[in-house]
């Protein structure tokens, strides 16, 4: 089994190699493809210079693909942006100012997810306006996220229309984008409401996509994703997780290693958490998605952050990531919340029964030294991939992937 | 042993969200849900064991309040143990708040004279921040004049931030009977384990009913802020229909510990010293749990 896991690997890194290649009309050969940024986004510098002035650091923005949070005014972007990011009280976002110009938000100093974000204002229409740069804009794109306001039943058809022209013009620049519509502010509806806004705007939006579409030979090829969310409660927070999963190159090995972390512990459930911004960058696939104990993991991460934040000495921040140190939550209906730091953005949690938390106690601590290494190298050994790639585009060089075999055979089963 | 607890202040104040949030698990935003009370609202609460507090929320409004004072003078005044006042901050219309609590004032002094008398001055998250201590100083020397030569204990506090909670844990701590003997048993714990601090809170509400610090902090509200972090953990569990049983935090700087202690307290143990593993202290913790169950018991 090792050896078909550092196989698969390989195929892994290979397919990430580039997927499309623009030439510019100078003839240089630019790489856009997500998780090999190359330090000239090969946009108008002007540009950069105007929203990137803070980020004049080369080499750390070679590997940030970036999301666009896109949508009409009063939907819902800014708040969302504040909420997830800016650990920023839902109640507090009433009191945001609307977004004039579009702003670009590095968010890579504090959370594993070295994005930019960028919070397009409502008021613009960004295709008609001469002073934004769209191309260069959508160029770059990972993902485009289009918020639309449920509440606002009158706005669906302008909503819907602008997603539809927003697509075209995305797709039509940038082959890679993943679209994604958070149907949003859905806090106040039941249940059967939500499934009947959902669908209808889905059906309402396939037909727009299907009357533009002429050529009928896009629509095929356009996927996308929707999302019920809200920020009072974590379905922002999930639906975030599930757009960031399809820009980290290196998900799907995060989360063959938590499946197999999961078997021979005999874990209910693992997550990766991004302690910043509550975001989880894998969990593992024995089961569908647990919205409850994603939610419990969540609160208990701000338990954990909150009460250390008063006990600390001044100059430690946030929880330390040595291998002696965890958090240990044990619940009444024989659960236990078991919270790893696995490096300075990156929490591990577990769900774990009771019984085989206490009897394999050492065994998981000695298993958790392995995944940390292992993580680490994954995360590694990514940079070095695609700076190999940007330095010469026509090489896969996969010397240095991850070597996960050898974590694959120093984990001990629990039986 | 009943203790009753008076609740008046004007109608809108925040009486019957501050009950709601300490003592029925309503969150903040919850209590937006609250309509006005319609004369007297008797709850009673377990507290510590054979504690029970009965805890009269009077409502507020004008026609309401003139009762008090005349037909149900007696009912209402006797027997108190506190008078817990809240002022609106925010809508301090002087002459007829200051009117009715003169009124209060004379009414417990005449029915209950040892009462003991707390004055809560909430919606304190309606003023900006930088403005906030330098009014309710003002407030609270008004106040203080307008209650000679009564005693008072006067504290600010906003159901949005853990002021709340250390008001009322101090309204508690007064109320609970054995607190010194209590006080004196954590101390002696304390030296014994080697803890920097060691908290104990009620069960159902998480207010801090008492402590002992070996070792200076400089945070003043930590209690507070712990009280209301752990209660929203907690009220978080309730929604998946579970609750936490134990907590324990390790990291280079310090071993924190919450764990169940006796049938209606939780304790909380922050050690620094890295020598001592956490399974030490849980392992002291179970063991002096039966003195301090005996000690819950007698009272």
């Amino acid at each position: 089994m090792s050896k078909m896991m550092s196989s698969s690997v390989i195929d892994q890194t290979s397919s990430l190699s580039i997927s499309s290649q623009n030439i510019l009309s100078n003839g240089t050969i630019v790489d856009f493809s997500v998780g090999s940024m190359p330090a000239n986004y090969g946009y108008d510098e002007s540009f950069s210079k105007e929203d990137d002035e803070e980020d004049s650091n080369e080499e750390s923005s070679q590997f940030k693909p970036r999301i666009l949070i896109m949508g009409l005014r009063k939907s819902g972007k800014t708040s969302i942006k504040n909420v997830v990011f800016h650990k920023m009280e839902p109640n507090e976002t009433l009191l945001l100012d609307p977004t004039t110009k579009t702003n670009l938000e590095d968010i890579s100093c504090c959370s594993f997810i070295t994005f930019q974000v960028y919070d397009c204002s409502g008021q613009i229409d960004l295709f008609n306006d001469p002073t934004c740069d769209y191309i260069a804009l959508l160029k770059g794109c990972g993902s485009l996220i289009f918020v639309i306001d449920a509440q606002d039943e009158d706005q669906y058809t302008d909503a819907i229309s602008c997603l539809t022209q927003t697509i075209f013009k995305g797709y039509n620049i940038n082959r890679g984008i993943k679209f994604e519509v958070f149907i949003h502010k859905v806090d106040g509806f039941p249940d059967e409401k939500k499934m009947d806004i959902y669908n209808e705007i889905q059906q309402r939006a396939n037909e727009m996509l299907i009357q533009q579409d002429a050529t009928e030979s896009l629509i095929q090829k356009i996927y996308l994703n929707y999302h019920l969310t809200s920020i009072y409660d974590h379905s922002i927070f999930e639906a975030f997780s599930k757009v960031v999963h399809k820009l980290i190159p290196q998900h799907r090995q995060l989360e063959r290693l938590l499946d197999f972390l999961c078997n021979s512990c005999g874990l209910e459930r693992a997550f990766l958490f991004d302690v910043a911004s509550k975001i989880f960058i894998a969990s593992d696939c024995i089961s569908p998605l647990d919205t409850q104990l994603y939610e419990l993991c969540c609160d208990k991460i701000d338990l954990v952050l909150d009460i250390s934040n008063i006990y600390a000495p001044k100059d430690v921040e946030g929880i330390s990531a040595d291998d002696s140190s965890y958090t240990c939550v044990k619940l009444n209906n024989e659960l236990y919340l078991y919270m790893k730091q696995v490096d300075k953005f990156l929490a591990f949690v577990c769900v774990i029964r009771d019984e085989i938390f206490v009897e394999n106690r050492g065994i998981m601590d000695y298993n958790l030294t392995l995944f940390k290494d292992s993580i680490k190298d994954i995360l590694s050994a990514q940079k070095t991939v695609s700076q190999d790639q940007s330095v010469n585009n026509q090489n896969n060089t996969n010397s240095s992937e991850p070597d996960t075999s050898n974590m694959a055979n120093n984990i001990l089963g629990n039986l | 042993m009943r203790k009753k607890i008076l609740l008046i202040g004007k109608s809108g104040s925040g009486k019957t969200s501050m009950r709601a949030i300490i003592f029925a698990n309503y969150t903040s935003r919850d209590t937006n849900r609250l309509g006005a009370t319609i004369e007297v609202n008797q709850a009673y609460f377990k507290f510590l064991g054979n504690l029970i507090l009965n805890l009269w929320d009077c409502g507020g409004q004008d026609h309401f309040m003139e009762n008090y004072f005349s037909s149900q003078r007696d009912t209402i005044f006797k027997n108190v143990e506190v008078l817990i006042y809240v002022f609106d901050v925010y809508s301090f219309e002087t002459e007829k708040d200051i009117f009715y609590y003169q009124r209060s004032l004379e009414s417990l002094v005449t029915h209950s004279p040892n009462a003991k008398i707390f004055v809560l001055v909430n919606k304190m998250d309606l003023i900006p921040e930088y403005e906030r201590d330098k009014k309710f100083e003002k407030h609270k020397a008004e106040i203080l004049e307008y209650s000679k030569p009564v005693q008072i204990k006067c504290f600010q506090t906003s159901i949005w931030d853990e002021t709340l909670y250390r008001a009322w844990s101090s309204i508690v701590q007064d109320i609970v009977l054995n607190s010194s003997l209590l006080a004196n048993s954590l101390n002696e714990f304390s030296n014994v384990i080697e803890a920097d601090e060691i908290l104990l809170f009620e069960r159902t509400t998480f207010l801090v009913v008492s402590q002992s610090l070996r070792k200076e902090h400089s945070d003043l509200k930590r209690f507070e802020k712990i009280s209301s972090i752990i209660k929203q953990f907690k009220v978080n569990c309730n929604r998946f229909d579970t609750t936490f049983q134990s907590i324990e935090i390790k990291n280079d700087n310090f071993t924190i510990i919450i764990d169940n202690f006796t049938p209606n307290t939780y304790i909380m143990v922050i050690v620094s010293d890295p020598n001592i593993t956490p399974a030490l202290t849980i392992h002291n913790i179970k063991y002096a749990q039966k003195h301090f169950q005996l000690l819950e018991s007698q009272t």
